[in-house]
C-alpha cells in the first residue's frame, strides 16, 4: 500500500516534471508551430545560471530564488536572439524549424562544453529542499519534488491567466487563432511573435532551475529530455494549454505504474506505445483548437 | 494542421523541378540521364577506387549507405512532405536482419553468437533468430521486414492523418522505442555493444581490402539502381500524385483519390530503401547498433537530405555524402571543436538555402537567364519559375 | 525511344559492375588469415600514437579528462627524451560518443596515421566496435577503464580494472561489514548487467541475500520508482552500477527519500573525484566506491603526478582512476617498447609480461598472459571537502582474471 502511494507520488512528479519543460514548448510549438529542438539547451542554460549565481549568492535558498527570474531572462532571451536571427526566416517552413535548431544545440551543447568544462558541474540545494515529508503509513514525500510540482502549476496558473487576462495573452490568442486576421486588425504580429518565444523559452530556463534539484547540470543534459516534451504538447493538442497539463500527468502515472510493473525499459516503450495508440484516437492530440481551415 | 497549406509556399520544396519540367533544353530527358548515371558509374566505379586509399573507400562505402536511406527519404520527404525523423529504425532493422545473418554464419551451424555465450547465458538459439540462418530469409527480410512495419505503421497513422509536426515526433519516438527495445534485451541483441565483430560476408573474409573493395562496388551499384528506381518514381504518374499529395492533400482526396494509400506507398519504399542501406551498411563498417538508428543519427539522415536539396534526385545522395564526408573530414582537422562546425552548416545551409545545395545549381542557371537572380544570395529564398509550379499542380 | 536506349545502357553497366565486382574477390573466411598488419611509421625522429576519446556527445563528461591525462603522460615522456630516442607526436581524434565512429578514428589513425599505440575509448561498447579493428591490422590499444572482464584480445592492454579487482573486492569488504543483502541498481548496459550477474553468483556462495535488480535506461535521470523500490526492500546496502549523468539523479533521489550512507550505503563502482564535483558532497557523503586509486591515495608517485596534472590543468581539477590508469598506460607503453627495443606490435606483447611501473595507484605489473595490469583494490569513502578517502585496501596487487577462472563460485558465468 506504502509503495503504490509512494508511485503514485511518483508518476505526478514525474508527470511535473514533464510539465515543467513542455511547458515552454507548449507555447512555441503549440502556439507558433515551431519545433525548437534547442528548447533542450535552453533547459541547460537555465541550470547553468543556477550554478554561475550560486557561485556569488553563497546561501543555496536565495540563490535558487534569484535563479528562476534570472534563469528566465537569460533563457528567454537567448529565445529572442533565435527567433530574430533565424527563426523568423521560418515560419512558413515549420518542419525545417526542427532541422537549423538542431544544428543550434549542437552548437549551444558545444559552447556549454567550452565555458563550462565538459564535466558536469554541482549545485547546492538549500537544506530545506533536500529533506523529505513523513506522512502517515511510512509514507514519505520529497521536498523537492513538492517544490517542482508547485513550481509546474504556478507557471500553469501564471501563464493561463497571462493569455486570459492581459492584452498581451489576447494578442497571443489571437495570432494564433488567425495570423492574417490578428495582423489586419493592427495586431503586430512580428512583435507578438518574439513575446511569445520569449516567454516560451523562459519557462524553459524556469524548468532548468527546478532540474538542478533532481539531476544533473551538464552540456547534454537537454537531449534527454526533449522528446518527452514534445510528445507531451503534440498528444495534449496544439494550441491548448489544458491538454499539456492533462497529459503531463497522465503520462507521469502511466510510466510510473509501468516502471513498478515491469522495468524502466519497458515501461518507456509502454508510453511510446500507448502514445502511438493514443494518437489513433485522437489524431490531433486531446484537445483540438477549432479552426475553420481546411487541412 | 496547419503545417499542409504552409507547406505549399515553400519553395524548397518544388526547388527540385520533376524531371519532365525541364523538357525541351538542351538535352532531352532520357538521354541526359543516361549520361549522367554513365558519369555517375564512371566516378564510383573507377575514378573512386584508384584515387582513394583502401581506408577512404571504405569511408565511401559508408557514405553510400547513407546516401541510400537519403534516396528513400527524397521520396517521402522531398516528394511526399512526410519528414521522417524514424529512418533509423527501418535501417536498423535491415542491418540488425543482415547482421544476425552474418553472426550465425561466423559461428557456425548449431553454434551460438559469440555475444549470446557472454551475456545470454543461453543454452540455444532463441526462436526469433532461426529464420535468419538461412539467407534465403534473411537477405529478402532485410528489405521486406522494414517494408512491413512500414505498412504497419503508416496504414495507421495516415489514415487517421496524422501529419507534418506530428508525424515527425511520432517518428522519431518511435526510433527512441525501438532503442530502448534493443539495449534491454542484451542477450540476444548485444544491448548497447550491438553486434560486432562480423567477420565473413556469404563466405568471403572482410578484413581483406579485396573482399572490402568487392562490397563498395555492390553497395555503388545498390545505390545506382535505386537511383534509377527513384527515378521512375518520381517519372510516373504515382510521383505526380504524391507531390500533389504534398501540396494539398484535401484537393487530391477532392478530386476521388486515397491520399492516405498514396503516402503510405512512398513510406514503405523508403523504408524498403533505409533497410536495404542498413544491410549493406552491415558488410561495409563491421557492426551495427542501437547508436545507429536512434534519434540522433535519424535527424543526421534527415539533414543529408536538407543540405543537399530534399525534393531532386541527386540532392539527397550528394547531401548525404557532403555532410558524412563534412562530418570526417571536420572532426580529423578539429577535434575539439568540429560541432561548431557542423551545427553552423547545417543551420546556414536550411534556413538560408531551403532549396540545399542543389538549388545553388538552380540559381546559377536563372541567373544566367536573368540578370535580377544575379544577387540571389541576398533573398533569403529562391524565387521558383511559374513554369514548374503548373507543372506540378497540373498533376 | 530515347527512354529505352537510356535504360539499355543503365542495365549495360550495371552487368559490367557486376561483373568486375565478382571478378576481384578475394579471400574466402576458410583461408589463412594473412599474418601482416600495418606497422608503425617510425622513419623521423617521431613516433605516432593516437588518442581516441570522445570530446562530444553525452560521454565527453567523463572521457574529456582521460585525454588531457594522457596529454599530461606523453609531455612528461618526451621532456625525459621520447622513447627509444624518438618524441611521442600525439594524433588525437574524437569518438563522439558513438561507436561506429570509434570504429572509424580507430581504422583512421592505424592505417592513415600509422601510429605506434593507440590509448583510449570508455565504454564497453566502443572497445567491442574497435576491437576487430585492431585484430585486423594488428595494432595495439591501451583501455583505460574498469570494465566487465570476459575479454582477453591479443592486441588490447587493459589498464583499468576487471571484475576480480574491482566488484568482488568491492563484495569482499561489504560481507566483511556484516551486510546481509544487497540491492542492484545500474544503467542498463554490459558493464552493470555482467557485473550483476557476478554479484548473484557471489552473493548465493556467501550467504548474502539480493533484495532486487533494477536497471535505467542510459542517460536516464528519473529515479522516483527505483529508489522507492529500494527503500521499501529495507536493504543492508546498495550496490550501483550506474553510469555518467544516472548518478547524479539516483543519488538527488536517494537522499531526498531519506537515505543515507548510515542508513543504507550504497557502493558505486563508476563515481570517481570527477563525478563526485558533478554530483555534490551534499549527497554523497559518506557513500563508499570501489576503485584502484583515488586522488588521495599515498605515495611519492601519485605526490607527483596530482601536482602535475594540477598545475598543467588547474588546481581546482581532482585526478580519478580512470584518468591515472590512462596515465600508467602510456608510461607502461614506454616500458614495453623500451623493454622490446622495437615499436613492432608483436614484440612489443611479447616483452610486455612482468613489466612493472611504480604507478600513483601504488606498484602495477603487467601480467602477460591476459594483458591486463596487477593492481590493488581499493574501498574509499567520500569525504565532505569531495575527495575520497580509503577506508580498505588488498593489501597486494590482486593478479587479473578477467574470467574468474580461480573462483569457483564463478564457473557457471563464462
Amino acid at each position: 500500500m506504502t509503495v503504490l502511494f509512494g508511485q503514485l507520488f511518483t508518476g505526478i512528479s514525474i508527470g511535473a516534471v514533464l510539465l515543467l519543460i513542455a511547458l515552454g514548448l507548449a507555447l512555441t510549438f503549440g502556439q507558433m508551430n515551431v519545433i525548437n529542438m534547442a528548447h533542450g539547451e535552453f533547459i541547460m542554460a537555465g541550470a547553468y545560471t543556477t550554478y554561475v549565481l550560486q557561485q556569488t549568492v553563497t546561501a543555496a535558498g536565495w540563490s535558487l530564488l534569484v535563479a528562476l527570474p534570472v534563469a528566465f531572462a537569460v533563457a528567454g532571451t537567448m529565445g529572442v536572439l533565435l527567433e530574430v536571427l533565424l527563426i523568423r526566416r521560418l515560419y512558413a517552413r515549420p518542419l525545417d524549424t526542427l532541422l537549423v535548431t538542431w544544428g543550434v544545440s549542437l552548437m549551444l551543447q558545444q559552447l556549454a562544453r567550452d565555458v563550462f568544462g565538459s564535466p558536469n558541474v554541482q549545485t547546492r540545494a538549500p537544506a530545506l529542499l533536500t529533506g523529505n515529508v513523513s506522512l502517515p503509513g511510512g509514507l514519505t514525500v520529497a521536498n523537492n519534488r513538492l517544490f517542482i510540482l508547485a513550481l509546474a502549476l504556478a507557471a500553469v496558473l501564471a501563464l493561463t491567466l497571462a493569455l486570459r487576462l492581459t492584452p498581451l495573452g489576447r494578442r497571443i490568442r489571437a495570432v494564433v487563432q488567425n495570423r492574417d486576421l490578428a495582423a489586419v486588425s493592427g495586431i503586430p504580429t512580428a512583435r507578438v511573435d518574439r513575446t511569445t518565444f520569449f516567454i516560451g523559452s523562459g519557462l524553459a530556463g524556469v524548468a532548468g532551475v527546478a532540474l538542478t534539484l533532481l539531476g544533473p547540470i551538464g552540456p547534454t543534459m537537454g537531449t534527454n529530455l526533449i522528446i518527452d516534451a514534445f510528445l507531451v504538447v503534440v498528444v495534449g493538442g496544439i494550441g491548448q494549454l489544458k491538454g499539456s497539463v492533462i497529459v503531463a500527468f497522465a503520462l507521469g502515472v502511466l510510466q510510473a505504474t509501468g516502471e513498478y510493473l515491469t522495468t524502466l525499459s519497458v515501461a518507456k516503450v509502454i508510453v511510446f506505445v500507448a502514445i502511438v495508440a493514443f494518437l489513433q484516437w485522437r489524431p490531433q492530440g486531446l484537445f483540438t483548437l477549432r479552426t475553420r481551415s481546411l487541412a | 494542421m496547419t503545417a499542409a497549406p504552409l507547406v505549399r509556399t515553400d519553395p524548397a520544396a518544388v526547388a527540385g523541378t520533376p524531371p519532365g519540367g525541364r523538357r525541351g533544353r538542351r538535352f532531352d530527358g532520357p538521354a541526359r540521364t543516361a549520361v549522367g548515371f554513365a558519369l555517375g558509374a564512371a566516378l564510383l566505379f573507377a575514378v573512386a577506387p584508384l584515387a582513394l586509399s583502401d581506408f577512404r573507400l571504405s569511408l565511401l562505402a559508408k557514405y553510400l549507405c547513407v546516401a541510400m536511406v537519403g534516396v528513400g527519404i527524397g521520396i517521402a520527404w522531398g516528394r511526399g512532405g512526410m519528414l521522417t525523423l524514424g529512418q533509423g529504425v527501418f535501417f536498423g532493422l535491415g542491418g540488425y536482419a543482415m547482421a544476425m545473418h552474418l553472426k550465425l554464419a561466423d559461428a557456425g551451424p548449431g553454434e551460438l553468437p559469440d555475444f549470446m555465450q557472454l551475456y545470454g547465458q543461453l543454452d540455444e538459439l532463441p526462436l526469433w533468430w532461426r529464420p535468419f540462418a538461412s539467407p534465403w530469409i534473411a537477405l529478402p527480410a532485410t528489405v521486406l521486414l522494414p517494408m512491413v512495419v512500414a505498412f504497419g505503421l503508416g496504414s495507421l497513422v495516415f489514415r487517421r492523418r496524422v501529419r507534418g509536426a506530428y508525424f515527425a515526433i511520432l517518428s522519431q519516438a518511435l526510433a527512441a522505442a525501438m532503442v530502448i527495445l534493443l539495449v534491454g534485451q542484451q542477450g540476444t541483441t548485444g544491448g548497447t555493444n550491438g553486434l560486432t565483430d562480423i567477420q565473413g560476408f556469404f563466405g568471403y573474409d572482410l578484413d581483406d581490402p579485396v573482399n572490402q573493395r568487392m562490397v563498395y562496388f555492390i553497395i555503388a551499384a545498390s545505390l545506382l539502381a535505386l537511383l534509377a528506381l527513384a527515378r521512375q518514381l518520381f517519372r510516373s504518374r504515382y510521383g505526380e500524385l504524391l507531390v500533389a499529395v504534398r501540396d494539398g492533400e484535401e484537393r487530391v482526396r477532392f478530386l476521388g483519390y486515397d491520399p492516405a494509400g498514396v503516402k503510405l506507398v512512398g513510406y514503405v519504399i523508403a523504408a524498403g530503401m533505409a533497410g536495404l542501406a542498413g544491410a549493406l551498411f552491415v558488410p561495409a563498417v563491421g557492426i551495427i547498433s542501437p547508436a545507429l538508428i536512434g534519434i540522433v543519427p535519424s535527424i543526421e539522415f534527415v539533414i543529408g537530405v536538407a543540405v543537399g536539396g530534399r525534393a531532386t534526385l541527386l540532392g539527397p545522395v550528394l547531401g548525404a555524402v557532403a555532410v558524412a564526408w563534412a562530418r570526417t573530414a571536420l572532426s580529423e582537422r578539429f577535434p575539439g571543436t568540429w560541432t561548431y562546425l557542423q551545427g553552423l552548416l547545417f543551420v546556414l545551409v536550411v534556413a538560408f538555402l531551403p532549396g540545399g545545395l542543389a538549388s545553388l545549381w538552380v540559381l546559377a542557371r536563372q541567373r544566367r537567364s536573368d540578370p535580377a537572380g544575379a544577387r540571389w544570395w541576398r533573398r533569403s529564398r529562391p524565387v521558383e519559375p511559374a513554369e514548374n509550379r503548373t507543372e506540378v499542380s497540373a498533376a | 525511344m530515347s527512354q529505352f536506349r537510356g535504360r539499355r545502357i543503365l542495365a549495360g553497366a550495371m552487368t559490367l559492375i557486376a561483373a568486375a565486382a565478382l571478378a576481384g574477390c578475394g579471400s574466402k573466411t576458410s583461408d589463412e588469415k594473412s599474418t601482416a598488419g600495418v606497422s608503425a611509421d617510425v622513419s623521423g625522429d617521431t613516433v605516432k600514437v593516437g588518442l581516441l576519446n570522445s570530446l562530444s556527445g553525452t560521454m565527453a563528461i567523463s572521457e574529456v579528462t582521460v585525454r588531457d591525462s594522457i596529454m599530461l603522460a606523453v609531455e612528461e615522456i618526451n621532456a625525459g627524451g621520447g622513447v627509444l630516442g624518438k618524441k611521442i607526436v600525439p594524433v588525437g581524434e574524437d569518438g563522439g560518443s558513438d561507436w561506429p565512429t570509434f570504429a572509424e578514428k580507430a581504422e583512421k589513425l592505424i592505417s592513415q596515421d600509422r601510429v605506434a599505440a593507440v590509448f583510449g575509448c570508455w565504454t564497453s561498447a566502443s572497445r567491442k566496435a574497435v576491437k576487430p579493428v585492431f585484430e585486423k591490422n594488428k595494432a595495439l590499444l591501451f583501455y583505460p577503464v574498469q570494465y566487465e572482464g570476459l575479454e582477453q584480445s591479443p592486441y588490447i592492454f587493459y589498464t583499468g580494472a576487471t571484475t576480480n579487482q574491482q566488484i568482488v573486492p568491492g563484495l569482499d569488504y561489504l560481507k566483511a561489514q556484516g551486510k546481509k543483502s544487497v540491492y542492484l541498481v545500474g544503467s542498463d548496459y554490459v558493464f552493470p548487467r555482467t557485473a550483476n550477474k557476478i554479484i548473484k553468483a557471489y552473493a548465493a556462495a556467501n550467504g548474502m541475500t539480493v533484495l532486487g535488480e533494477d536497471y535505467a535506461p542510459l542517460g536516464s535521470t528519473e529515479f522516483g520508482t527505483i529508489v522507492n523500490k529500494v527503500r521499501s526492500s529495507k536493504a543492508d546496502a546498495v550496490f550501483n552500477t550506474l553510469n555518467g549523468d544516472s548518478n547524479v539523479a539516483f543519488f538527488k533521489e536517494y537522499t531526498s527519500a531519506g537515505l543515507t550512507a548510515a542508513s543504507m550505503p550504497v557502493v558505486s563502482v563508476s563515481i570517481a573525484e570527477e563525478e563526485v564535483k558533478g554530483i555534490g558532497t551534499q549527497y554523497l557523503k559518506d557513500q563508499l566506491t570501489a576503485w584502484n586509486y583515488y586522488q588521495t591515495t599515498p605515495g611519492a608517485a601519485n605526490q607527483k603526478f596530482v601536482a602535475a596534472y594540477k598545475a598543467k590543468y588547474g588546481a581546482d581539477k581532482p585526478t580519478s582512476d580512470p584518468m591515472e590508469a590512462a596515465y600508467v598506460a602510456v608510461h607502461l607503453w614506454k616500458s614495453m617498447v623500451e623493454k622490446a627495443g622495437t615499436f613492432e606490435v608483436e614484440k612489443v606483447r611479447t616483452a610486455s609480461g612482468g613489466i612493472t611501473y611504480d604507478a600513483p595507484e601504488g606498484l602495477v605489473t603487467v601480467d602477460g598472459p591476459t594483458q591486463h595490469i596487477a593492481k590493488t583494490a581499493r574501498i574509499g569513502k567520500v569525504g565532505g571537502d569531495g575527495l575520497i578517502t580509503e577506508v580498505w585496501n588488498s593489501g597486494k596487487p590482486i593478479t587479473p582474471d578477467p574470467y574468474l577462472k580461480s573462483y569457483p563460485w564463478a564457473s557457471g558465468l563464462s
